[in-house]
C-alpha cells in the first residue's frame, strides 16, 4: 500500500463538490423558472380595447387590464392649466425616475393632453388610490389642487399621476403602454394599435 | 471469543433496561428508545428554579401540533382557487360537521402561536438566554420566528377575503422596493401581473407543505442545540459547573418526571384560556379575524384601512413611519433581523436581569413599551400624531439594540451567586 496523497484527495473532493454544485444550480433552473407568469397568465394579460367616446370632461373610467385597474380620465382645460404650477411640490415633476412609455414622458404624461391613462395601483405598496378631483376638498386640505389620494399609507398624486412631496410613494403612478385605434377607441397594453385581432 | 463479547453486550443492553420485560429489550436492540428517553428526558437535568416564564417553550410546541392537526383537517375541505377559496371556507364554517370548531381552533391557534412565541422570546431578554453558550439556540429560535411569520402570512391569504387579497398585495409589493430587481421579483413571486389564482395556489403549497417541513426541521435543531448546552434559568447560572460525584448538576432535576408534570399544569391552564377565546370570542374583537376579511377578495376595491393581524403591527408601524418606500421596507426588515445579533450586541458579564443594573432594566422597559405602542399604532390609520408617535417609538426600538454594546458594558452589575436561588 502506498501513502495517501492528501493533496490529490483534497483536489478530487473539491472537484466533486464543484461539479455537484454546478449540477444542482442547473437542476434548480426549471423549478425557479416555473414561478414566472405562465403562458396562460401571459395570454390573459393581452391588451384590451376601451371605448372613450362617452367619457365626459372631468370624468373617469376604470377598466381592468392584467387584473389591475386602469384609469382613463378626460381632463378639463382647468385641470390641465393647474398642472405646470405644481412642479415645486412634486418629487419627480419631469417623470425622470418614473415608469411610463416614452410618448407619455411629457408635461401631461399622456399621448393626448386631455386623456390621461394610468395604472390605478399606488407605486408605494399597491393599494388603489381614490379619486379626489375636487379642488380644496378632502385629505389634501384647502390647497389641494385635485388628484388622487391613497388611504392606505397617505400618498398623494396630482392629475397627471405625479407624486407629491411627503408621500411614502417614491415614483409617479405608472402609465401603461397604450395607443389610439381611433379617436374613440384606446388599446391599453400595447404601444401600437395593431390592425386586426390582437 | 466473538460470541462471548456479543453475549456480554446483549446482557449489558438488557440490564440497562432492567425490569422492563423482554419486548422492551428486543426493541432497544433495534431502536435506541431507551437511550433517547434517558438522554432527552429522565437524565436530562434542567435547572430546578424554572418559573412562570418557562412555560412558553413547551406551549409553542403544543400550539405547533395543534396547528398541524387542525390544518390537515382544514385542507380536506378547503379549495385553493380564486373561484372557490372564499366559498370553501364558508362551507367549512357552515356545512362541514364541526368545521367551525376546527377552523376557529386554527385561526385562534395562529394568534396563540405568536402570543407564546413573543413571551418565549421576552423570557430570553429577561434572563439573557441568548448569551453564550446559547447563541445557536437563539439563532435557530429566530429562524423559527421568521419562518412562522412567513407561514402566518401565507395562511392569512388563503381564505381569499378582501383583506387577504390586499394584505398579499401590500406585502408582496414590499419586495418591489429592492433596487434594480424589485419589479421582476414581485412578478416572479406572484406568478402573474397581479395577485391572482396562481399566487393563491402557490401560497397554499408553501403554507401546507414547504414551510411546515422547514418549521419542523428548525424545531428539531432548536431542541438539539438546547439539549447540548442545557437550559438557562432565571438566575442565569450555568448549573453544569457544580456537579455531584456522579456528574449530576447540583441545581438540576430530571426533565422527566419533574418538568413534564409541571408543564402539564401550564398546558391545562393555557387550554382553558384558549378554549374561552375559541368559544366566546373567536374574532377577538377584529384582532384575530379582521372584519374586511368577511367579504370576498375584490381587485377593484381596497379596504378603507389596511392593517395586518396584530402580531405584525409593530413592524407595519415602522414601515409606515418612514415617508420613503425603500427606507421604510429596509427598516422594517432590520427591525426583525436585528434580533439575530443580540448575542453579540449584549456585552454584559451577567445574564439575568436579577443581577443587571438600572441601565439594562431601563432600556428593556423602554423597548417593551415601544414594541407594544408600535403594535397599537400599527392598527391605527397612519395620520398626524400617530405617525409622529410611531417615529419616536421606532427610534427607541432601534436604540435598545444599537446602543446595547455601550450600555450593557457601562451597566453596574450585581454579583451572581454560586447556586440558583429558590424564590420566585
Amino acid at each position: 500500500m502506498s501513502e495517501v496523497d492528501e493533496g490529490r484527495r483534497k483536489f478530487l473532493t473539491a472537484a466533486t463538490i464543484a461539479t455537484g454544485a454546478v449540477g444542482a444550480a442547473f437542476a434548480a433552473v426549471p423549478f425557479v423558472a416555473s414561478w414566472a407568469p405562465s403562458a396562460r397568465a401571459k395570454a390573459l394579460g393581452a391588451p384590451v380595447e376601451v371605448d372613450v367616446s362617452t367619457l365626459e370632461p372631468g370624468g373617469m373610467l376604470t377598466v381592468q387590464w392584467r387584473k389591475q385597474p386602469v384609469w382613463i380620465v378626460r381632463r378639463t382645460r382647468d385641470m390641465l392649466e393647474r398642472l405646470p404650477a405644481l412642479d415645486d411640490t412634486l418629487k419627480d415633476p419631469a417623470s425622470e425616475s418614473s415608469d411610463q412609455p416614452s410618448y407619455a414622458k411629457n408635461e401631461y404624461r399622456s399621448r393626448k393632453p386631455e386623456l390621461l391613462v394610468l395604472v390605478g395601483t399606488c407605486t408605494h405598496l399597491g393599494c388603489l388610490p381614490k379619486q379626489r378631483f375636487q379642488v380644496g376638498v378632502g385629505e389634501g386640505g384647502a390647497n389641494w389642487p385635485g388628484g388622487f389620494f391613497c388611504v392606505c399609507h397617505g400618498s398623494k398624486f396630482d392629475l397627471a399621476g405625479r407624486v407629491f412631496d411627503g408621500s411614502p410613494a417614491a415614483a409617479n403612478l405608472r402609465v401603461p403602454p397604450y395607443a389610439f385605434v381611433s379617436d374613440a377607441l384606446i388599446l391599453v397594453g400595447a404601444d401600437e394599435a395593431q390592425t386586426g385581432a390582437a | 471469543m466473538a460470541s462471548s463479547t456479543e453475549a456480554a453486550a446483549n446482557a449489558a443492553a438488557e440490564s440497562s433496561v432492567a425490569g422492563r420485560g423482554p419486548f422492551y429489550s428486543w426493541l432497544n436492540q433495534r431502536f435506541p428508545i431507551d437511550l433517547f428517553v434517558r438522554s432527552q428526558l429522565t437524565e436530562y437535568y434542567a435547572p430546578k428554579n424554572f418559573n412562570f416564564w418557562y412555560y412558553f417553550g413547551v406551549l409553542s410546541l403544543v400550539v405547533l401540533v395543534l396547528q398541524i392537526v387542525t390544518g390537515i383537517f382544514l385542507t380536506m375541505n378547503y379549495k385553493p382557487s380564486e373561484a372557490e377559496a372564499f366559498g370553501s371556507v364558508e362551507y367549512i364554517m357552515r356545512d362541514v360537521s364541526w368545521g367551525w370548531l376546527i377552523r376557529y381552533l386554527h385561526s385562534t391557534g395562529a394568534s396563540a402561536f405568536f402570543v407564546v412565541i413573543y413571551l418565549h422570546m421576552y423570557r430570553a431578554l429577561l434572563y439573557g438566554s441568548f448569551k453564550t453558550p446559547r447563541e445557536l439556540v437563539w439563532i435557530f429560535g429566530m429562524l423559527i420566528y421568521a419562518a412562522l411569520m412567513a407561514e402566518a402570512f401565507f395562511g392569512y391569504v388563503l381564505p381569499w377575503g378582501n383583506m387577504s387579497f390586499w394584505g398579499a398585495q401590500v406585502i408582496v409589493s414590499l419586495f418591489g422596493a429592492i433596487p434594480g430587481i424589485g419589479e421582476g421579483l414581485v412578478e416572479w413571486i406572484r406568478g402573474d401581473y397581479s395577485i391572482s389564482d396562481i399566487t393563491l395556489n402557490r401560497f397554499f403549497a408553501l403554507h401546507v407543505v414547504a414551510l411546515p417541513l422547514v418549521l419542523l426541521l428548525l424545531v428539531v435543531c432548536h431542541l438539539v442545540a438546547l439539549r447540548e448546552v442545557g437550559s438557562n434559568n432565571p438566575d442565569g447560572i450555568e448549573i453544569k459547573k457544580l456537579t455531584d460525584a456522579r456528574g449530576k448538576p447540583l441545581d438540576g432535576i430530571p426533565f422527566h418526571p419533574y418538568y413534564t408534570y409541571k408543564d402539564l399544569v401550564g398546558v391545562g391552564i393555557f387550554f382553558i384560556i384558549f378554549a374561552g377565546i375559541v368559544f366566546f370570542a373567536p374574532t377577538f374583537g377584529g384582532l384575530f379575524l379582521e372584519p374586511p376579511n368577511f367579504e370576498p377578495a375584490n381587485a377593484l376595491n381596497t379596504p378603507e384601512h389596511i392593517a395586518p393581524v396584530w402580531y405584525f403591527t409593530p413592524y407595519y408601524a415602522i414601515l409606515r413611519a418612514v415617508p420613503d418606500k425603500l427606507t421604510g421596507a429596509a427598516l422594517m426588515a432590520l427591525a426583525v433581523l436585528i434580533f439575530f445579533f443580540l448575542p453579540w450586541l449584549d456585552r454584559s458579564k451577567v445574564k439575568s436581569i436579577r443581577y443587571r443594573g438600572w441601565l439594562y432594566k431601563s432600556f428593556l422597559a423602554a423597548f417593551t413599551v415601544s414594541f407594544i405602542m408600535l403594535g397599537y399604532l400599527g392598527l391605527l390609520p397612519a395620520e398626524g400624531t400617530y405617525v409622529v408617535l410611531a417615529r419616536i417609538f421606532m427610534v427607541i426600538y432601534f436604540a435598545f439594540f444599537l446602543l446595547m454594546p455601550i450600555y450593557t458594558k457601562l451597566d453596574k452589575t450585581k454579583p451572581v451567586p454560586e447556586r440558583v436561588t429558590s424564590h420566585g
